[in-house]
């Protein structure tokens, strides 16, 4: 699945999107947002104040217990600041 | 009904003439257009405006459609600009078109409230002391949850 990173999270990451292949058990979003911090020390920092990230699938608002599977995409960003 | 992301800065006037064109029906329009600010306390030279292109547009749809029912408007327009702009410039505007002023008011207030917590921008503000991410601020929140008692959305 890709991932997409915004705002503050792409720069801390130093990528705005990534192909990922999460293993069998990461079922929702916040075991995407584990997996991802498990894996990689600059998404460990990135997501260190998770309950603040906000994330879309496949273009819809979700929560962090919204499963993913089947998702194509999944973006990931911080509080949003339009108008 | 209209939703139009652009890096490109608008006239506000111009908008409001071309919306109003041909609609003798309506009696009211209520529009809010949104500028860069820099005040001496907190200078901004230029505001930069990040986006997901996708979920902006369809957010704001959603927001317009809901705010069309919910206030029976007669139409309704939004125009939201992404990229660099310098202070001053146009941010945003919205059109509420009604019959009567009160659902003209209404929408716009509606749509941006919404629209400040719940379409995927992000601000970053350039000013004498470099760059910085804009937080967001918990009163947004209040004012869009104000819309959430009696109907949802």
């Amino acid at each position: 699945m890709k991932v997409l990173y915004f705002a503050w999270l792409r720069e801390r990451l130093n990528k705005g999107e990534e192909e990922v292949a999460p293993p069998e058990g990461v079922a929702t979003v916040a075991d995407l947002i584990d997996w991802l911090a498990a894996n990689d020390e600059a998404a460990a920092l990135a997501f260190e104040d998770r309950k603040i990230i906000r994330a879309a699938l496949d273009e819809e608002l979700v929560e962090h217990q919204t499963p993913i599977a089947g998702a194509r995409t999944i973006a990931f960003f911080p509080p949003m600041t339009g108008g | 009904m209209f939703v139009r992301l652009q890096s490109a800065p608008f006239d506000p006037g111009a908008e409001i003439a071309g919306f109003l064109k041909g609609r003798e029906d309506t009696g009211a329009l209520v529009t809010f257009t949104g500028t860069v600010r820099s005040t001496p306390g907190k200078p901004v030279k230029t505001l930069t405006l990040e986006h997901y292109p996708a979920l902006a547009q369809k957010q704001i749809a959603r927001f317009a459609t809901q705010a069309m029912a919910r206030f029976g408007l007669a139409d309704i327009a939004v125009i939201h600009r992404f990229g660099t702009m310098n202070r001053g410039e146009v941010i945003v505007m919205v059109l509420a078109l009604a019959a009567h002023r009160q659902a003209a008011f209404d929408g716009a207030n509606y749509l941006m409230d919404w629209l400040k917590t719940d379409a995927p921008f992000w601000k970053r503000e350039a000013g004498p002391d470099g760059e910085t991410w804009v937080a967001a601020k918990a009163e947004d929140d209040t004012a869009r949850d104000k819309w959430k008692t009696g109907r949802e959305g």
